[in-house]
């Protein structure tokens, strides 16, 4: 029974993986950015939806209605100024300078907020409560609502990219900016609108992160973007149902090992992480074999 | 600077082709001069292509011919001379830009959306479209195979079917000067004569075509203006049936003696007193 329990609370994990996850993976997919800066913004997201309850009051799982519009636009302006302004030089520029902005945003939180970690919405009933499956089971209803979010997220990014004008627009800047160019398309504006929905997504994961366990300054890089690229690269880039895969399998690895020794959680992960590089490179859904 | 001696040459060049100065060029180009880092791909180059001309620019590999029209879609930036669209000044114009405003091309490789269906790659084309003749369904009538294809990815499609797809995509803009590059590059020579079979067609709509090709025998079929660089000088220049065989290969391979590069350029033209340039 505690087996299934690990397995159970591993998969609902996996859909707060996949929020922090399908952002990075959006962004490399489509402006081939590697964004280390990502696990950071989840952590300001985070800290923006403390001070926002703060200020106006709004219940805590409400918070995301006024965080996530200020996330995206953050993250257009990001990348129509520094990240663009990286890209034009060189795609490894890029690294560097989200590398840079990930010091820069955990340095000015720990002046700001100092190092001490803090939650969102402690004590609020739903927050707390859970339910049982049997007697062994205790699902918090948290982690199923997060999981439900990260589905929606997916399937709606899913229908937009392959489905709306727009999102014909991204893919085609992602397989060939410079023919979209010659089609009319300003792909540097695309690019914004991408990274304003990867800002979008990874803000959604650090209100959830906050929600379920505890942020801190160092979270960003110690925690979320590592595992966000465990993630994408388990469940292989470009793929967003591979990401929640890669999510899934990350949470159930992390459970399992757990499971078996408590201080063996964030290993075990990491050790299916390295498997799947060594065994299928391209991630389990990836497809692209070539080169 | 040295726009002036680029620019006399081409004026007296323009003689041999259409009447000069007799109507607005829709596109033209002067002193055009484009670096690749240290190496200078295009040196003073200048045109004209007036309303309804196919203009064809022929030249060996590294004459710089896909670099002048790379340049005129704005995907190069020069480091000298101008170009104009219908008189405007669009030198500093962003490609997206120069897009809507009606140029179109169609690049060297084709370059398609390779994740994108035969009909997403068309609307993607249309999606900042001028207004005009050219729809989607007009592509389908022009391209027969092409409709029942729609759905399909385009890595799927032989060579000759994508470059007709990146044909569509180009039309569906309704662009007022076409650029086509090197579109016979990797095809069979009987898809390359069927794709350039379409171009009367393409030309009816009341499209203007400016377009670089390797091989010159189909260039000369089907052009009305032609155009010889050389090392990113400009070496002959002039009507199909005003020029030689002869002065074609001179000036393709650049045989001294024959066609000297430059200003004698006009020269190289000078033996088409004939028949004034009454058919083309």
């Amino acid at each position: 029974m505690a087996w299934v329990n690990a397995i159970i609370q591993g998969v609902l994990t996996g859909g707060l993986y996949a929020l922090f996850a399908c952002g990075l993976s959006l962004m490399f997919g489509v402006m081939k950015v590697v964004n280390l800066a990502h696990g950071d913004l989840a952590v300001v997201a985070g800290y923006i939806a403390v001070g926002v309850i703060a200020v106006t009051h709004i219940p805590v799982l409400w918070s995301f209605v006024i965080v996530v519009p200020i996330m995206a636009a953050a993250g257009y302006v990001l990348q129509r100024t520094l990240i663009q302004g990286a890209l034009d030089r060189s795609v490894l520029t890029t690294l560097m300078v989200t590398f840079g902005l990930s010091v820069v945003i955990e340095n000015a939180l720990l002046q700001f907020y100092t190092a001490n970690s803090r939650g969102l919405g402690t004590g609020n009933a739903f927050i707390t409560s859970s339910f049982s499956l049997g007697s062994q089971i205790q699902i918090a209803y948290l982690l199923v609502l997060i999981f439900a979010v990260a589905v929606v997220v997916l399937l709606g990014l899913q229908y937009f990219l392959s489905r709306s004008r727009y999102g014909r627009l991204i893919r085609a800047v992602a397989d060939d900016k410079e023919a979209a160019q010659l089609a009319g398309v300003d792909y540097r504006h695309v690019f914004g609108v991408a990274a304003a929905i990867a800002f979008g997504t990874v803000a959604l994961g650090g209100i959830a992160y906050g929600m379920y366990s505890q942020l801190a300054p160092t979270t960003g890089t110690d925690t979320i973007l590592l595992f966000a690229f465990a993630a994408v690269v388990i469940g292989g880039l470009g793929s967003l149902w591979g990401t929640l895969l890669g999510g899934v399998v990350l949470g159930v690895a992390q459970q399992i090992g757990a499971q078996i020794n408590i201080s063996d959680e964030t290993l075990a992960g990491f050790i299916v992480f390295l498997a799947v590089l060594v065994i299928r490179p391209q991630g389990l859904t990836g497809r692209r074999a070539q080169s | 600077m040295s726009e002036p001696k680029g620019r006399p040459a081409k004026g007296d060049g323009q003689v041999g082709g259409a009447p000069e100065g007799s109507g607005t060029a829709l596109l033209e180009v002067r002193g055009l001069t484009v670096h690749h880092g240290q190496l200078r791909a295009l040196d003073h180059v200048s045109l004209r292509v007036l309303p309804g001309e196919v203009y064809a620019i022929i030249g060996a590999n590294g004459a710089g011919k896909s670099t002048l029209l790379r340049t005129i879609a704005g995907l190069h930036k020069p480091t000298e001379g101008s170009i104009l669209l219908d008189g405007q000044d669009v030198t500093g114009v962003r490609p997206e830009r120069r897009a809507t405003r009606g140029i179109a091309m169609v690049p060297e490789g084709r370059r398609l959306f390779e994740s994108l269906t035969v009909e997403e790659n068309l609307q993607v084309g249309s999606t900042y479209a001028r207004k005009g003749p050219w729809t989607i369904e007009r592509v389908y009538e022009l391209f027969g195979w092409m409709a029942e294809r729609r759905t399909q990815r385009t890595a799927q499609l032989s060579g000759g079917e994508q470059q007709s797809v990146a044909i569509g995509r180009a039309l569906v803009a309704n662009p007022r000067v076409l650029l086509l590059d090197e579109l016979s590059l990797g095809l069979a020579p009987v898809v390359v004569r069927r794709i350039y079979g379409m171009l009367p067609q393409i030309l009816a709509t009341g499209l203007t075509v400016l377009l670089v090709e390797q091989d010159v025998s189909q260039a000369l079929r089907v052009a009305s203006h032609l155009q010889c660089l050389l090392e990113g000088h400009t070496t002959l220049e002039g009507r199909p049936s005003d020029v030689t065989p002869e002065q074609v290969e001179a000036a393709y391979f650049g045989l001294s003696g024959l066609a000297p590069r430059d200003e004698p350029a006009g020269a190289a033209e000078s033996p088409q007193p004939a028949p004034d340039g009454s058919d083309a």
